[in-house]
């Protein structure tokens, strides 16, 4: 009980009055603007509980007096994008290529959306600026395995290569090794034959010719060249999806590796998969 | 007037007086978690992760991937327009813990799912800087030497039922088939993908389940379980 408030003689301040054992205590309120700012802070507090969501409750929570709601807000956000962008991309979808090529406006917004699209889905796998990797196809160039027009492309991002999809291309070379059809050297001949058609090996390629004319041709063609319907690689190409050394020939020939692409038609709309169809088709190997 | 001295003399009041002020910060953290069912929302599609998933998930905290990786795409709109749908309370309601994460070193993979084909997961795993050479991420190729640990796999169902995922007796009996059958792609995977919709079986090898068998199957499932399609703002209200 403060009985006796006294001014301290040092600091010139007042006690609060109690006493233990004869110490005595400065009387230290809190700052003024303190005090009043936790106050402030108290009933903004109580406020903020009451206008927005807070409390839950046994039967949902309690939705504040002016009804806010993040995903309500996300919503109209995202569909305002759409909105902004209705224009030229509800265009997109509606023109055939040959007229959106043919609008420097229209392929600016293709361009401009598809260099981000590609950037966010498609670079992880085929590289910046679609350079490709072992294993990825190179978009870059016009080694295509399953075509270059645009509506090619539109087709393999659509709906991906032997993804889940149902019209997922897909093409299925045969294990030549796995499965016995054929004998190691026989193999390695076949490999020797399709690095000839790239440039003169200075090998004797006979035997090789011949069993490629008995087993890879009906896919890869005559001469090699590939065929784009069956997704059958042109062989003659130096770009190559799984290597170019012999090494890498064999191994493909003896178990090949069927490469999958995930289809894009649930993650990306339509007009977004064309302009990524036009990015890719400006990369350099587009046709 | 009031007087503190009343309370600073009276050790039963003061006792009671306390324990109330205790009790106010207990009941406003305890009781919010008897109502957490109000705040899952009600979609179709989710289900308890595969055997081999609940495995990769287990190694995905251990390797303390979530330091780097969010699992949790935020109601805003620029995190919809890179990742897709905002993450819903109910896409995370049987982990245990959740892995959402707070910070973003890399990309958020609460959707990553699908997003990659499983061979790309197996490559960049390995080696992240060969398919993103601008990467930061470590390389985690010692998990496809190292066989996947899963004698307990039952057990770790088990578990995960006692804290209220609704792992069926049946789940808990084929655990340890339903956990080869989704790492090997030539085993017959009907009878898993009967209890377990939508799983991925990777490629794996023909020996034995490895750990990277089970992270990717844990990452190609994530966030592709929800069907999108057959919901609305409104049965999303929580």
């Amino acid at each position: 009980m403060p009985t006796k408030i006294e001014k301290d003689v040092i600091s010139g301040r007042d006690t609060t009055g109690h006493e233990w054992d004869g110490l005595k205590e400065l009387n230290t309120p809190l700052p003024k603007w303190w005090l009043y700012s936790l106050i402030a802070i108290c009933i903004w507090g109580v406020g903020y509980a009451v206008v927005y969501p807070s409390v839950p409750g046994l039967f949902g929570y309690y939705r504040g007096t002016i009804g806010y709601s993040t995903r309500a807000e996300v919503d109209a956000d995202v569909a305002a994008i759409a909105a902004s962008r209705a224009g030229s991309m509800d265009r997109i979808k509606a023109t055939p290529f040959a007229q959106i090529t043919s609008d420097p406006k229209l392929m600016a917004v293709a361009m401009a959306s598809g260099k981000i699209t590609f950037a966010n889905n498609c670079q992880p796998c085929h590289g910046a600026g679609g350079g490709g990797r072992p294993g990825y196809p190179t978009l870059a160039s016009d080694s295509w395995i399953w075509g270059g027009k645009l509506d090619d492309i539109v087709t393999s991002i659509t709906h991906g290569i032997r993804s889940d999809d149902a019209d997922a291309r897909a093409s299925a070379m045969p294990r030549f090794g796995a499965d016995g059809v054929l004998k190691p050297a026989e193999i390695s001949a076949v490999a020797d034959y399709v690095l000839s058609l790239r440039g003169k090996t200075g090998i004797d390629v006979s035997a090789g010719a011949k069993l490629f004319a008995e087993n890879c041709v009906a896919c890869h063609g005559d001469k090699g060249e590939g065929k784009r319907e069956v997704g059958a690689p042109n062989l003659r190409s130096a770009v190559n999806l799984y290597g170019t050394s012999k090494e890498a020939i064999v191994a493909q020939i003896s178990l090949p590796r069927q490469g999958v692409m995930p289809s894009w038609n649930a993650r990306l709309d339509a007009a977004t998969i064309k302009s990524v169809a036009i990015y890719v088709h400006s990369l350099g190997g587009g046709e | 007037m009031f007087r503190h001295e009343w309370i600073e003399k009276n050790a039963i009041l003061l006792l009671v007086l306390t324990l109330l002020t205790v009790a106010i910060g207990g009941i406003v953290e305890i009781i919010p978690l008897f109502t957490i069912e109000t705040t899952v929302e009600h979609v179709v599609g989710m289900r308890p992760y595969t055997p081999l998933e609940l495995m990769g998930r287990n190694i995905y905290i251990r390797e303390g991937c979530y330091l780097c990786h969010s699992q949790q795409i935020r109601a805003l709109k620029d995190e919809v327009e890179r990742y897709g749908h905002f993450s819903l309370a109910a896409e995370s309601m049987y982990d245990h813990p959740f892995q959402w994460g707070s910070k973003r070193i890399g990309p958020d993979l609460a959707r990553v799912g699908g997003k990659y084909s499983s061979d790309w997961h197996y490559a960049h795993l390995t080696n992240p800087q060969e398919l993103v050479p601008e990467s930061l991420m470590p390389k985690y190729g010692f998990m496809a030497n190292t066989p996947l640990d899963f004698d307990h796999i039952a057990e770790h169902l088990r578990a995960n039922r006692l804290v209220g995922v609704p792992y069926t007796p049946d789940q808990i009996a084929h655990a340890n088939d339903d956990l080869l059958a989704q790492a090997n792609p030539q085993a017959d995977a009907e009878a898993l993908m009967k209890r377990y919709p939508k799983a991925v079986v990777v490629p794996g090898n023909d020996r034995a389940p490895t750990e990277l068998d089970a992270l990717v199957a844990y990452l190609q499932m994530l966030g592709t379980l929800v069907d999108f399609a057959n919901t609305s703002a409104e049965k999303l209200q929580q």
